[in-house]
């Protein structure tokens, strides 16, 4: 946010005091997990992706196809009278090689499932994109509000002819044909279609609040836009292109995730590919009770090396992934790139502009102190006058303490005198002081100067006027800015200093609580602000952030982010003043909001539709989830595998060593035992689809803590669900007779 | 368990632990120090040999009088050429050893595939001896190849430890030591002076160590020999022993001066010497774990890989203890008493010496294979099935707990990438340890470290059960007979070395195949490792907040453990199965 800006766009001021609870559902709303209009199409997907090209992106999920081929044609073969020598009827390999292929159908459906997700919101963004026709004007405007609308002469193009740096016309009615910026006149805008809000928001050249969206509706007044984006590079087109390629981009975290699962796949393929010497050996060697039996089938190997590998994790990966994707659309968040997501569970240090996201976007006048003598009257009086004609929200907070103090409101044209009007100064950064003069009348002959700003900037103004500086107000100064107040001092043209105005930052309710959570996340918050270190100290006191950096100018930002940097650590912040470009590009995670400037939003790797600058810790949150998420069904996998063992191990040489039938702690039916298995396996991953698409929940707790509560809860619930799970299928099985 | 057995194995855990601290803060200083500098006055005795070195390796010194930092990929060039050079030797004075001096026995030369195995196995710290020592090496041999070896590929595993060590605990570092300043400084300050006092130790408890030829003891009654003749005299061995079992227990090598190993009344005569050489197996990997939490500046994180070696090694020692100590339920069937009473150690007493017991021996076989040392002081091969199983799932287990000297730490290092992998992506944060991040690179480098001992261990034991030659010399049939190839290769496969005695392996097949499966597990391992060295050192190192996962905790600890024994189990489960788990119940069903 820049450090200039007074205030956002009064129509649509984000609701700061519950942001961390669910965005508002937009486009096709919130989904249960097992929509019939996602779920019949998933169907015919999951059939799709059979082909060996798309399996072959997932090693693990690979293995299973070919292993799926394997046992099928082993199937063909025991049914032309060739099956393996001592190894199943036809009709249950057959049965086998079935649900081998159902592993691989339930990967793919999982998969189909996130992808139809991400596809519904795509489409409801693509509906919002329809073929505009835009008003091209080709004089470049001349200065502000020197343009006489109706002297334009626009040409008609269709919306997709416009290139980067065109100027349009948008009149009230218009859909705004692309992204860009105004360049004058004065708008509101219906930003619904991108942002989900239906208040409409002020769009009006210079300033931060000049970017606007492709897709948007003008509802009154007119303005000129030049075109930021070409073709197919808009936002929504972004937007749209994320929902559907998350399935396309790996992360570092997944690459490595994935070599882990590919080691584990080769380890189970070794330790089954060498039972069957091993196996062949028992036979030739058993002697001791193993009397005739044959050695070990490909069919129990196959069966038995897709039950090892981590079919559960790998099958529901690319689910983890595009789901996580969802999430972070649905809480009205375009990032560029899947890993800025995952970064954002990463981040170390949260930098928060301290207006409009720590303290409401305007300081109030709290209190009149008059000094060296004057009354309170007097001083309200003066400050009144001083800011009638200051649109800002600090001056008309003014004028409203001021009719507290029973002073009417004055018509600001009433205080001219004998058709000399009064004269207002508006504030400038250079004076850093905002008055009016009056002119010579009766109540206050030879004129009156008024004078209202910084307590140096005034302290100047006073000495020119030939007056001494006030000890006491310096006193109250000081005392007022400790308070973490902003004290205006005001005095008149005859060098008298009058009072102070304080001015207070009201901290936004419930804040404090959510930097307790990033403090528990393990996220330190520091907040940016112009204001003196003494008054920024008293804020982020109030507040409970960790650190702040006063007089903050953009340099100083950049350094700051640098700094951390240096030390390792990962910055995020949030910004939408073009000032705040180049900090945004430096950070790890930059959210830029989408009421910001083009220039804020092209420097971050994230924009946020709603403009909450509080959304990181949603972000946060989601880039976690996606982690724990992978990690809780990683060790789940491998958890599984303990059982599968006790299942199919016995079972597998129960005819070379039935001494290894005490292993079968399950008692399991030998003969279906390894079926059950294969079963269970499949079937967990579609029991799995609805956590993979949700995400495990994140709690902010201490880093160990929630390792320990994910390893119980997936670690220890890994070890023991295959075991009723197989026993319980196992049951059902022979209880029906369907073997 | 007795009471006994209690104690003892708490006097001996107690004084491994005793001396973690002080013997890893001296290595510590060992692997920082300068030329010629290290603590305890060794500095100023042996230090003077260092430059001397150097200059006659032509060891540049870099910019701060150390000798010149390597990056990776040189460190690993040095380490495999100086291994390559000390196979040619090994193997040349295994074949030139009736032309060289030295030799008083007048032993020939070392047959083409022996030496080759052992030339091998002697240069990756396996020292898997296929032959009789007294009958088939010279003292040369055995001191100038075999002893050499036993010290330097000693080194070369803490070497390859300090690397990785060095790699963590650096910021943006591209150096990670200089690998002929590590192997000369291990070598000089750590491994030859506490070489010296073990050996000074083992001869007054009556360890041979002499140049003369065999003895000659005149029997008090004459026996019949093989051949029908009267024998009146009996022939014993003699040799330089002491000084090479010092550095067989202490740099876990664990090849013996005699072809029995610790079990030979010259190499290990007293219950003292045996105290000393068994504490002796882990001794130094241990103390590396101190080592490695002071060189990377916080020693919570050595104390907490040691801890998680300790959480997997004690419940095992003391399994293996009262497996032994139960014996055979068939022996117990005939009416023999199995009971210990202070007449009798009672249990299973098959190949174990009676000055040991079932307690030290059962001790001395977990330490020797929780560390890849492989000397024995009994024979696994006579253990229960269950008992036996032990000792093979610990080395199956990648010789991570204690392991070899360095090489069981940076082993273990790996298990703790991946286990931070899993740990930290189930918190949500990019996993990382000691503020390294570990991306994909570390992880493909865990995998491969992780992965070839396993692949070794499977396919070697599935070749060797199908060739009928290998199967020729399996000495019991049925399942028993399975866990002897299924146990070489696993000794082999993790440069243990010790063996199942039951298989014959001095052949053709298994010299080779055994050769090649402790030459894959020993390089395929230090290369991944240096290289995830290397690119640990070059990145930056994140802070530790609130949302880091603490990888000293307890819960990192179990978490440590589970990795270890997940991964071992789910690796080895069926063959153990057709293994000792099948030949148990079969003994249990009888």
């Amino acid at each position: 946010m820049s450090i200039a800006a007074t205030g956002k766009s009064p129509f649509a001021v984000p609701n700061p005091s519950s942001p961390a609870s669910s965005p508002r559902p937009r486009g096709p709303g919130r989904r249960g997990v097992f929509d019939a209009a996602i779920v019949r199409p998933a169907v015919v997907s999951a059939l799709m992706k059979l082909h060996p090209r798309v399996q072959a992106r997932n090693p693990v999920m690979f293995v299973v196809w070919v292993v799926s081929v394997l046992t099928t044609g082993l199937a063909a073969a025991g049914l032309a009278g060739r099956g393996e020598v001592g190894g199943y009827s036809p009709g249950l390999v057959l049965v086998i090689a079935l649900w081998l292929w159902f592993t691989v159908l339930f990967a793919n459906f999982a998969e189909a499932m996130a992808e139809g997700r991400g596809k519904a919101q795509a489409a409801s963004l693509r509906r919002s994109k329809r073929e505009v026709v835009a008003k091209r004007v080709e004089a470049r405007p001349g200065p502000a509000g020197a343009t006489d609308v109706k002297s334009l002469r626009p040409a008609r193009v269709s919306a997709s002819e416009l290139r980067r740096g065109d100027v349009v016309l948008v009149e009230a009615g218009d859909i705004i044909p692309g992204d860009g910026e105004v360049v004058e006149g004065i708008a509101s805008v219906n930003e619904s279609a991108v942002t989900g809000e239906s208040a409409p928001v002020i769009r009006e050249s210079g300033g931060d609040r000049s970017s606007v969206t492709g897709g948007t509706q003008v509802l009154s007044d007119w303005i000129l836009v030049r075109i930021g984006s070409n073709p197919g590079e808009t936002f929504l087109d972004r937007m749209i292109a994320m929902v559907e390629g998350a399935k396309r981009q790996k992360t570092p975290n997944e690459i490595a995730l994935d070599i882990l699962l590919a080691k584990l796949t080769i380890i189970f393929l070794l330790a089954c590919a060498t039972l069957l010497p091993y196996s062949i050996y028992a036979v030739g060697s058993a002697g001791a009770g193993g009397g005739g039996a044959a050695p070990i089938t490909v069919t129990v190997l196959a069966a038995l090396l897709v039950c090892l590998i981590p079919t559960t994790i790998g099958g529901l990966l690319s689910a983890i992934r595009i789901a996580g994707m969802d999430r972070l659309v649905q809480a009205n968040v375009i990032a560029t790139s899947g890993r800025a997501v995952e970064a954002a569970g990463d981040v170390d240090v949260l930098l928060l502009d301290k207006t409009g996201t720590i303290t409401l976007g305007n300081r109030q006048a709290a209190r009149f102190i008059p000094v060296d003598g004057a009354t309170v009257e007097e001083l309200a009086d003066a400050a009144q006058l001083a800011s009638l004609a200051d649109e800002t929200p600090e001056g008309r907070s003014i004028v409203v303490l001021a009719k507290r103090h029973g002073l009417r409101e004055r018509d600001m044209h009433a205080l001219g005198f004998d058709g000399r009007p009064a004269s207002f100064i508006p504030f400038s950064a250079n004076t850093r002081m905002s008055g009016v003069d009056l002119p010579d009348a009766p109540a206050h002959p030879g004129g009156r100067q008024i004078r209202k700003g910084s307590a140096d900037a005034v302290e100047a103004y006073v000495a020119r006027m030939g007056g001494r500086a006030s000890e006491q107000a310096r006193a109250v100064v000081a005392d007022v800015s400790t308070r973490g107040s902003t004290p205006l001092v005001v005095a008149d043209g005859k060098g008298r200093t009058l009072g102070v105005i304080e001015l207070k930052d009201i901290v936004k309710g419930g804040i404090a609580e959510r930097f307790a959570e990033l403090r528990r996340m393990g996220i330190r918050t520091v907040m940016i602000t112009g204001d003196n270190p003494v008054t920024a100290a008293a804020i982020a006191a109030e507040a409970g952030v960790d650190d702040f950096l006063a007089q903050a100018t953009p340099e100083k930002k950049l350094e700051l982010i640098r700094q951390h940097q240096r030390g390792g650590r990962l910055v995020a912040m949030t910004g939408d003043g073009t000032n705040d470009a180049p900090a945004l590009a430096q950070a790890d995670v930059a959210v830029a909001m989408n009421s910001g400037t083009q220039a804020a939003k092209e420097a971050g790797n994230m924009v946020d539709l709603d403009s909450n600058p509080t959304k990181l810790i949603e972000i946060v949150r989601i880039g976690k989830q996606l982690l724990i998420t992978r990690g809780s069904l990683t060790t789940f996998s491998i958890a599984n595998d303990v059982a599968k063992y006790f299942a199919i191990i016995p079972a597998a040489f129960a005819a070379t060593y039935p001494a290894l039938d005490a292993l079968n702690i399950m008692r399991l039916n030998p003969s279906t035992a390894i079926l059950s298995s294969v079963i269970f396996n499949a079937l967990i991953i579609v029991a799995l689809i609805p956590l993979a698409l949700r995400g495990v929940a994140y709690r902010p707790v201490e880093a160990s803590k929630l390792l320990l509560h994910n390893l119980v809860v997936y670690g220890a619930g890994g070890l023991i669900v295959p075991f009723i799970g197989i026993k319980a299928i196992d049951m059902v099985i022979n209880g029906l007779r369907l073997v | 368990m007795t009471v006994n057995a209690v104690v003892q194995l708490a006097l001996f855990l107690g004084v491994l632990l005793a001396a973690v601290k002080p013997l890893g803060w001296y290595m510590a200083r060992v692997l920082e120090g300068g030329p010629g500098a290290a603590p305890l006055g060794l500095g100023r005795v042996l230090g003077p040999a260092e430059p001397v070195i150097y200059r006659l390796c032509g060891v540049r010194p870099g910019g701060d009088g150390k000798p010149e930092e390597m990056g990776w990929k040189a460190y690993a060039v040095g380490i495999l050429l100086f291994n390559a050079a000390g196979f040619i030797a090994v193997y040349g004075l295994q074949r030139l050893q009736h032309v060289l001096p030295g030799n008083p026995a007048g032993l020939g030369p070392v047959e083409a595939g022996s030496a080759f195995n052992t030339a091998v196995s002697f240069v990756s710290n396996t020292n898997w001896q296929g032959y009789g020592g007294e009958v088939t090496m010279s003292y040369l041999t055995q001191m100038m190849g075999l002893g050499v070896q036993n010290f330097v590929s000693a080194a070369t595993g803490i070497a390859v430890l300090a690397a990785l060590v060095r790699g963590l605990g650096r910021r943006e570092a591209h150096g990670i030591g200089n690998c002929w300043a590590d192997l000369t400084r291990v070598t000089l300050y750590i491994l030859v002076p506490l070489s010296a006092v073990l050996a000074v130790g083992l001869v007054s408890q009556g360890v041979v160590q002499t140049m003369r030829g065999p003895a000659e003891a005149v029997l008090t009654a004459p026996l019949a020999g093989a051949d029908g003749k009267a024998v009146a005299a009996q022939v014993i061995p003699l040799g330089p022993a002491a000084s090479q079992i010092a550095i067989k227990q202490l740099g876990t090598n664990g090849g013996g001066f005699f072809n029995v190993n610790s079990a030979h009344p010259l190499e290990n005569p007293t219950a003292i010497s045996n105290f000393l050489e068994v504490l002796a197996i882990l001794l130094i990997p241990a103390g590396l774990c101190w080592t490695f939490g002071e060189m990377v500046k916080d020693r919570r994180q050595g104390w907490a890989v040691l801890a998680a070696m300790v959480v997997i090694f004690v419940p095992l020692l003391a399994a293996t203890v009262g497996l032994e100590q139960a014996g055979n339920p068939g022996v117990g069937a005939l009416g023999v008493d199995l009971a210990a009473s202070a007449a009798q150690p009672g249990g299973n007493m098959e190949g174990k010496e009676a000055r040991f017991g079932v307690v030290n021996s059962a001790l001395w076989a977990t330490a020797t294979t929780a560390a890849s040392n492989g000397s024995v002081n009994s024979m696994h091969d006579s253990f229960t099935p269950l008992g036996g199983l032990i000792p093979m799932w610990l080395m199956q287990l990648g010789e991570v707990v204690f392991g070899g000297v360095g090489s069981g730490l940076y082993g273990m290092l790996m298990f703790v990438i991946v286990a931070v992998f899993i740990a930290g992506l189930m918190v949500g944060r990019t996993p990382e340890y000691l503020g390294k991040k570990i991306e994909p690179f570390e992880m493909k480098m865990a995998a491969i470290a992780v992965l070839v001992p396993c692949a070794v261990v499977l396919t070697g034991t599935a070749i060797a059960v199908l060739t009928p030659a290998a199967r020729a010399t399996v000495s019991n049939p049925g399942p028993h007979g399975f866990s002897q190839v299924l146990y070489a290769f696993s000794s082999a496969g993790n440069n243990n070395g010790s063996a199942f005695a039951g298989l014959g392996a001095n052949t053709p097949f298994y010299n080779v195949a055994l050769g090649l499966a402790m030459w894959l597990s020993r390089f395929w391992i230090i290369v991944p490792v240096l290289a995830a060295a290397g690119s640990l050192a070059v990145k930056k190192s994140a802070p530790v907040t609130s949302g880091t996962l603490p990888t000293h905790g307890p819960v990192f600890v179990g978490m440590l453990v589970a990795v270890v024994i997940v991964v071992g189990a789910l690796t080895f489960v069926p063959a153990l199965a057709l293994g000792p788990v099948v030949e148990h119940l079969q003994l249990m069903g009888r």
